[in-house]
Order: C-alpha cells, then structure tokens, then sequence
C-alpha cells in the first residue's frame, strides 16, 4: 500500500503549494488592486485615520486633517471649502480622492518613497507616519477677484477663471462656478456624506466638476488668436490685407459665413489687425481656408490642443480635429464647428503669446514637503511647446493691446497698464445661450500674467451676453490682482 | 554503506526505532512560545497592555500541552514528535486570533458573545478527549473489530441533525444538534467513525475489490458489484449535500472514502471512477441546488454582487490590507469579515499575520499531514496503514477546501479550520485524530519485537496460553 500513500503524500503536496500559490497571488499581486477598491473600507480607514498633510495656498491650509474623536481619529477640514475645491478636491472616507487630494495622495497620505524614512522613525516610535504638505502655485488674491467676478454675475451662473504666470506655466487662479463644499463629503457621518455625495453627482449644474480643465467648450472668437499665429507665421504681418465683408461663401456648400450683428467689420479688404480688433468672421474663416485645415491642426496642437496639459487635475482634452472638409476648416478657424477648448487651454492661448512663443507646462503643485518641512520637490517650469516665433509674438501682443484699447474688447482694461485681450462670443446651439470668452494677458510689455474667462450660462438676456461684456471685467480683476494694481 | 536511492527503497525496513520525546518537549516549548507570545501581542496591539490574564491564560495552556507531552511519553513512547507540537502551536494562535476578534467586537458592541474564554474550555475538554483516547486506546488494531459499529455510529451521526427536536440549522446549514443548551456538530465526529469504518472494511474486502475486474481502455474497471460500497458512500455524500446543505462536509467524506479505497486496492482507477461520480454529483447539486449555483457564483464573481458575497470579499480585503508581512496583531481590522473567528479565520490570520504567517500556518498543516503520510508509511499493519493515511487525507482536505474557500481559490463550503477555528466539536475531533495518529505513530516506530526463537533451553519457557 506505500506506493498509493506516496502518490498520495504527492497529491496533497499540490493541494497545499495551490493554497500557497494562492495566497502569495491574493496578498502580493492582486493587494495593490484590492486595497485600491474603493468599497474596501480596510485601507480607506486607515488612510482615514492617518494624520494627512495640508494642502497650502501662500501661507494657510485650505485643507488640512484635524483630530476628531471618532474612531478615525482625524477628520479632514477645508477652510474655504467653495473658493478652493475645484483645484483641492476632496478627501473622504467613503468616496475617495480628486483633484490634487488625488494626485498628490502618496505625499498628503505620508505613503510616499521620499517619505520612508519618515515611516520609519514613525515606526520606531510606534507613531502613526504623518503625511507631508503641498504648497499650491494659487495667488490668494487672483483667486479670490476670480470667484467674486462669477458671484457677481446674476443668477445661476456657470463659467470658469484661469490665471496663469506666463513665465512658468504656474496656475495662480483657478475657479470653477458653481462650487460645492467638499467638508459635506469628507465628514466622517455616512449618512450626510451619502446624501450630500448623492445630491452633488446628481445635480444638473455638475458641481463637482472643474470647468476650468474637465470641461471643453466652443472657444469662438478666442480661437482666432490661433488662426492669427498661424497666418503670422506662414508670411502674413499684422497690416497685410484679409478679406472683409459682410459674408463668406462657404465652398462646397451653399452656407454663408456672416459676422456678428452683420457688419462688414470695415471694409471689403481690411488688415489683419482690424480683422482681429473688430473679431471679423469673415477674415478669419477665408483665412482658415487659405491655410488650410493642417496648418490649423498643427498650429492648434502647438498650443497645446489634443494634449492632456496637465496630470495634478483631472482635464480633459483640447480638440481640433483633423480630416475636415473646407466648410468645416472656415468654421473651425474662428473656433466652431468641432474645435473645442478648455478654459486652461485657451489661457494656455494667451500665455503662450505672453511667453515670446513658448507655451509652458501648466502645474498647481509649487513644493512638497516633509512633516517636518524639509522641501522634497520644488515645481520646474518645462517648455510644453514652441507654438510661434517671439516676433510674432510680439505682433499678435500688440494686436491683442488694439482690441482692449479700441476693439471688443474695451471691458477688460486697466487704467495705466497696457492690457492685450481677445474676446469670444461662441455658439454651441440655438438653444442654449451663447458662451462668453475673454482670453488676455497684462501688462502686454512685461506680461505677468495671463488669465481665460469663460461664461457659460448666467442670468443675463441671450442679446446682452458678449465675451468683452461679462467676461471682461472679470478678465480685468484678475489681472489687477495679480499685478497689484 | 547504502546509496541514496537504496536508503529511500528500504525506508521501512532501514528505520531505525527512536523515542525523542526530547525533541518533543523542545518543540512543544516553542509552540507555546509563539501561542502565549501571540496571546500577548494582541494584549498590546489592541489595549496597549499586556493581557491581565496571561497567567491564567499562558498557564492553561502550558499545562494542557505539559499533560498532553506526559500522556505521550507514558503511553505512546515512540510516537511521532512533530504532530502534538504543531498542533498545540496551532491551538494557541487560533486561541490568539478568536481573542483578538473578540475585543475588537466588544468595543463595538458590549453585548457581543465572546468565544475566547469558551474556546480555552474547549482546548481543555479537546486535551481531555486526546489523554482519554491515548489511555483507552492501546492498541490501534483493537478498533478494527468495531468496523461496522463505527460505520453505523457514522450514519447516526449525520442523521441526528435531521431528527426534529435536537437539530438546528444554522447558516443555512443543518449540521446541528443541539441538546441540553450545549450545540454540537455531530459531523466532525462522524469523520472519525467514517474513517475507522472505511479502514476497517477496506482491509478485508480489497482483495477482491483489487483482483476482480476488467480492463477498459487503460483503466481497470472494477465489478459491478464491487461498485456498490462506493456507490452506496456516493449516495450518502449526496444525501449529506442534499438534506444538510454541507457542500464541504460531502466532498470531505466522499474524496475520504475514494482515496482510502485506492489506498487499499493501489488501482487508480478508483480515483477515476471516484472522480467522475464527484463530477456527476457537484454538477448534478449545481444544477439542483440554488445554495451551489450561490456558492460557486460567488467563487467566480464575487465582486460583482457586493453584498450577497460580501464575506468572501472581506476576506479578500483582508488578506490584501495584510499584505506580505501583516498588519501585526491587532492592528488590522479582521473583525469586519463575517464570521472572523470560525470559517473566515484563514484570512484574519492572513491580514494580521501578513502571507508570511499564513504560509507558515499553511506550512505546518503541511507538516500534520506529511507526518501522517509518513506514520503510514512506517506503519506494519494494513488498518493502521489505512487509518493513518485516512486520517492525513481527511486534514489534508479539510484545511484545503476550507482554507481554499476563503481565500477564493475553490468555491467556499462550511467547514472548520482544524485546531484554528472556533467551535468545540472540531477541535475535539481533531484532538482525536491527533491521538490516532500518535497512537498508530507509537506503534509503527516501535523496535520490531524479536520473533525469533530462543536458540536454546526452551524447556524452561513458560507459555501462556490465554
């Protein structure tokens, strides 16, 4: 019988190594998975009850864990939860992460490789490791004269503020309209996080929604900075002589392309300047057709278009499309048809015109630190893209100075600081009101900064709504603060 | 000088008889190490103190090992020393980890029944079972007379359950008794009747259940009426399966019965026959029976029903938040895994003591089980050899399907982690077979008594004759 009871001793040999096998799959490959399921309340209450660092923007935590005397032993607080939750995000128990509470989780959290010898002494100590702080590139003053621009719109307004600092691609406001109060789903009482959670993702207004970088809209007129960088670049100058008019035929099609409110923007031929200062469709749409559809594509995408621009966010991507036909390359010269832009993508826009040409990087982390404040990464601008020459950089600046100065852009002037802009009026339907942009950058001679306003709806008549005329002001405001003025 | 290969063809002859209860009591020191350091871990992973009842606690179970070791060395002097060590180290960190789910659900709910304090009683009552056997048992042979008693105490058992009035389902299960206040799972006790009686029978009939039959294809076919026993324990596991809703218990008594057979009669073709009846019966039940079809969805697809198969995922969790070296006692959260502290102790274990301690765990079921094949091996008796190697299949598969359950490789069945889990009948029963096996160990290790005759003066020989 020892030949049956080792052939037996063998089976049971592999009944075991199958249970080894299985447990070393569970625990070692498939943990990283599990831990990571967001019904998985094991890793998230201990993430709960860690000491997470703060999220800072200049000197005061907007977000920060404080302790609570509940078994989770720290309950994250924001300070000022409506102003900055569009770029913090937040960080609950139950929901998880986003934003930068997100992106930047293993350095809040403390679990980071730069932070192991921080878990270690904590260890040691029989402390829980403490998590290390982010310091936001966000300018306290440039946020807060964004956020009160869209208040002090009437009624039920959606839109989006961007700032950036041209130089370095660092994002100094950032504001998504209407916000929420991230504190209702970080509390630790389920049942008000349930229903505040439920209220928030079913709400038609999308409040959790960053519109300034998740959100892609028509850019209308802003768009034509685009096609003017493009036309500058492949030989044009500011005075050469565009097409004016009330109307472009549109070939292949029997469509005609007109200007707003049926102007002749000055002219059946008129420059290039004129053409960007009064925002003639008609320019820009034959324009688009003289370039051609790849010149715009490839212009487009040197400003960043069809490229996620940023990670520490959760974005969505620029489009312009390619393989369109000739009515389609007109419309999507003056930013319709299927071009489609964040309110990032179009400060991206702005700044690149500001930075002599080059677009840079847009980022929201400044530096990480360790617990106790040693700085473990500090922020380095990088080059995103060349998207046009410095002279004609120079050429779309001074451009964009005549259209606030004497051009749609009126509005968005500061007394004593010279001020280059372009607004945007963009259809998306007939039936939805019309968006309102303004895209610009102060001062033109040493830019400083560089912002994109987008309405989206507000309670204004659909005849009142014009990108100079809501977004303008706001457009202003922003760059006063940032500039001091 | 013998080569290798001779020295492992002669293991049996070339085995030289050696007590080392030594190394016992050396090894049982260090079962008791890790059982009471763990008890006083958990004191200090959840309360930051060392437990106020260590003593009493650490005390109890040195002394039931101690007991356990003298029996031992008393009445089974050359049985094998590695068994009652590893079980012993298996009983304290189960007795560990119940403790440890015990607190975390008092500080949850004050009212929760605790099991730790329970389980030591029964650690006793198990360690009492363990001396008694030891000492009424002196020889294993004795219980091959008792074949078919056993076969019907086995039927009795597993029908008591199903008698109104002392059984009681719980889970789902009829497994149950429950008499003057005090529950019962008579199955676990039937596995040991079962497997006696199996040894038992198998050793008179396997001339004929090995010599009869035909060759088919490449099998040899037994008779058709040599089929009958194991069609007739076929019927019983279904009957289990179909009346109890014990999916482990069925699989454990049908996959016994099938190995002993082809133990007893070295023809495959038992695991064959066996192995396609198993087949026709798990499909049969998973067509039949929605608790089957549950079973295996949930084997399957846990994650995409979270709550019906919200334990098997919690043990997932678990398991993965425990990680390669564990969260440490106490400091995980197993107590959220239904059931933490009886059938889902694998993965408690698994988060507290990462998948290092649950390999050594596994490990040391191992080492049960290779003991037992090995006590087999050694064994000269037929009975005894089929007992022992019953015995070492029926841990073998128990921790298997059980083990495997919880951590989702095979489809998961009610059963006991042996000598871990909570729960009196099991630990008694294993307690048991513990003994069983030593006591077949103590046997098989014995120096060969010297038959031969006396060369001279056998005139002045007194001889007995009953």
């Amino acid at each position: 019988m020892n030949k049956p009871i080792r052939t037996l001793a063998i089976g049971c040999l592999v009944l075991f190594a199958l249970l080894l096998f299985n447990v070393n799959y569970v625990q070692v490959f498939k943990a990283g998975d599990l831990n990571a399921d967001a019904r998985n309340t094991r890793a998230r209450n201990a993430e709960c009850s860690r000491e997470r660092g703060p999220i800072l923007v200049g000197g005061n935590a907007v977000a920060r864990s404080l302790p609570s005397d509940d078994s989770l032993k720290f309950q994250r607080k924001y300070s000022q939860p409506l102003l900055y939750a569009p770029v913090t995000g937040f960080f609950s128990c139950i929901y998880g992460t986003s934003q930068v509470e997100n992106s930047q989780n293993s350095i809040l959290s403390g679990s980071d490789s730069r932070l192991f010898v921080n878990r270690i002494i904590g260890l040691v100590g029989n402390n829980q490791p403490q998590g290390g702080s982010v310091l936001l590139t966000i300018n306290p003053k440039a946020q807060q004269a964004a956020s009160h621009g869209l208040d002090a719109l009437p009624g039920a307004t959606r839109g989006a503020v961007v700032a950036l600092d041209p130089d370095t691609g660092a994002i100094l406001a950032m504001v998504s309209s209407p916000s929420y109060d991230p504190n209702r789903i970080a509390t630790h009482d389920v049942s008000a996080a349930t229903k505040s959670w439920k209220a928030l993702s079913t709400s038609p207004d999308k409040k959790m929604l960053n519109r300034a970088t998740a959100e892609i809209y028509p850019p209308g007129s802003t768009f034509k900075l685009v096609t003017a960088a493009a036309a500058l670049s492949n030989g044009y100058t500011p005075q050469t002589m565009v097409k004016g008019g009330t109307g472009l035929d549109l070939p292949q099609s029997t469509d005609v392309l007109h200007n707003e409110n049926g102007s002749d923007c000055g002219g059946n031929q008129i420059t290039l300047t004129q053409a960007l200062v009064v925002s003639c469709n008609v320019s820009f749409g034959d324009l688009g057709l003289k370039l051609g559809a790849t010149t715009l594509q490839d212009q487009a995408e040197r400003f960043g278009f069809n490229e996620d621009p940023i990670n520490e966010l959760t974005s969505a991507t620029s489009q312009f499309p390619s393989g369109i036909d000739e009515p389609s390359t007109a419309l999507s010269a003056i930013g319709q048809f299927d071009v489609a832009a964040s309110p990032l993508q179009m400060a991206m826009v702005a700044a690149g015109i500001a930075n002599a040409g080059d677009v840079m990087r847009p980022y929201v982390v400044q530096e990480m630190r360790s617990p106790d404040l040693t700085v473990l990464n500090k922020a380095e601008p990088q080059v995103l893209a060349h998207a046009v020459s410095s002279s004609v950089a120079d050429d779309l600046t001074q451009m964009m100075v005549d259209v606030v100065d004497a051009g749609t852009g009126l509005q968005a002037q500061i007394p004593g600081v010279s001020v280059a802009g372009k607004t945007g009026t963009a259809n998306s339907s007939a039936a939805k009101s019309p968006y309102a942009w303004m895209v610009g950058f102060a001062p033109a001679d040493d830019p400083q900064v560089a912002v994109a306003v987008l309405i989206e709806r507000t309670g204004v008549a659909r005849s009142d709504i014009t990108g100079g005329g809501l977004a303008g002001p706001i457009a202003a405001d922003v760059m006063k603060a940032v500039i001091n003025r | 000088m013998s080569s290798p290969v001779g020295a492992r063809r002669h293991l049996v002859s070339s085995f030289v008889p050696r007590k080392r209860r030594g190394a016992e009591l050396f090894l049982l020191f260090l079962a008791l190490a890790v059982g009471v350091s763990s008890y006083a871990l958990v004191g200090l992973g959840t309360e930051d103190a060392v437990p106020t009842d260590i003593l009493e606690y650490g005390g109890g179970l040195v002394a039931l090992a101690l007991v356990s070791h003298v029996v031992v060395r008393v009445t089974a002097p050359y049985a094998d020393p590695v068994i009652l060590p590893a079980v012993v180290a298996l009983n304290g960190i189960g007795l560990a980890m119940i403790r440890r789910i015990d607190i975390a659900r008092h500080a949850a709910d004050h009212g929760a029944h605790l099991y730790a304090t329970q389980q030591l009683v029964w650690t006793a009552l198990s360690v009492a079972g363990f001396v008694a056997t030891m000492l009424v048992i002196r020889d294993h042979r004795r219980l091959q007379s008792f074949t078919y008693t056993m076969g019907l105490a086995a039927l009795v058992l597993l029908i008591l359950p199903l008698v109104p009035g002392i059984g009681v389902q719980i889970n789902g299960a009829r497994i149950w008794i429950r008499l003057a206040g005090l529950s019962f799972q008579p199955g676990e006790i039937a596995k040991i009747c079962l497997a006696l009686f199996f040894a038992g029978y198998l050793v008179v009939k396997r001339d004929a259940l090995a010599l009869a039959g035909r060759r088919f294809l490449v099998v040899d076919l037994p008779r058709g009426r040599d089929l009958g026993p194991i069609l007739a324990m076929w019927l019983v596991s279904l009957g289990v399966l179909v009346f109890q809703r014990d999916l482990g218990s069925s699989l454990l008594f049908f996959g016994l019965f099938v190995v002993l057979l082809y133990v007893a009669t070295e023809r495959a073709s038992w695991l064959v026959v066996g192995g396609l009846l198993f087949t026709a019966g798990a499909y049969a039940g998973y067509l039949s029976f929605g608790h089957v079809q549950t079973r295996v969805n949930g084997w399957l697809h846990p994650y995409d029903h979270y709550q019906q198969y919200y334990q098997i995922i919690q043990g997932q969790y678990g398991l993965a938040y425990g990680g390669i070296i564990g969260r440490g006692w106490g400091e995980g959260s197993p107590q959220i895994t239904p059931y933490a502290w009886s059938d889902f102790i694998g993965t408690s274990l698994g988060e507290e003591l990462g998948l290092t301690g649950l390999m050594a765990i596994i490990l040391i079921y191992g080492l049960i089980v290779e003991r037992g094949f090995r006590t087999a091996l050694v064994c000269r008796d037929p009975f005894g050899k089929l007992l022992s190697a019953g015995l070492a299949v029926a841990i073998a598969l128990q921790v298997f399907v059980v083990l495997g359950g919880v951590t989702d490789l095979i489809p998961l069945t009610g059963l006991t982690t042996p000598f871990l889990s909570y729960g009196g009948s099991s630990l008694i029963a294993n307690w048991i077979i513990l003994a069983l096996i030593l006591r077949i160990s103590d046997h098989a290790r014995q120096p060969v008594p010297d038959l031969r005759l006396p060369a001279a003066d056998d005139e002045t020989q007194v001889v007995k004759l009953r």
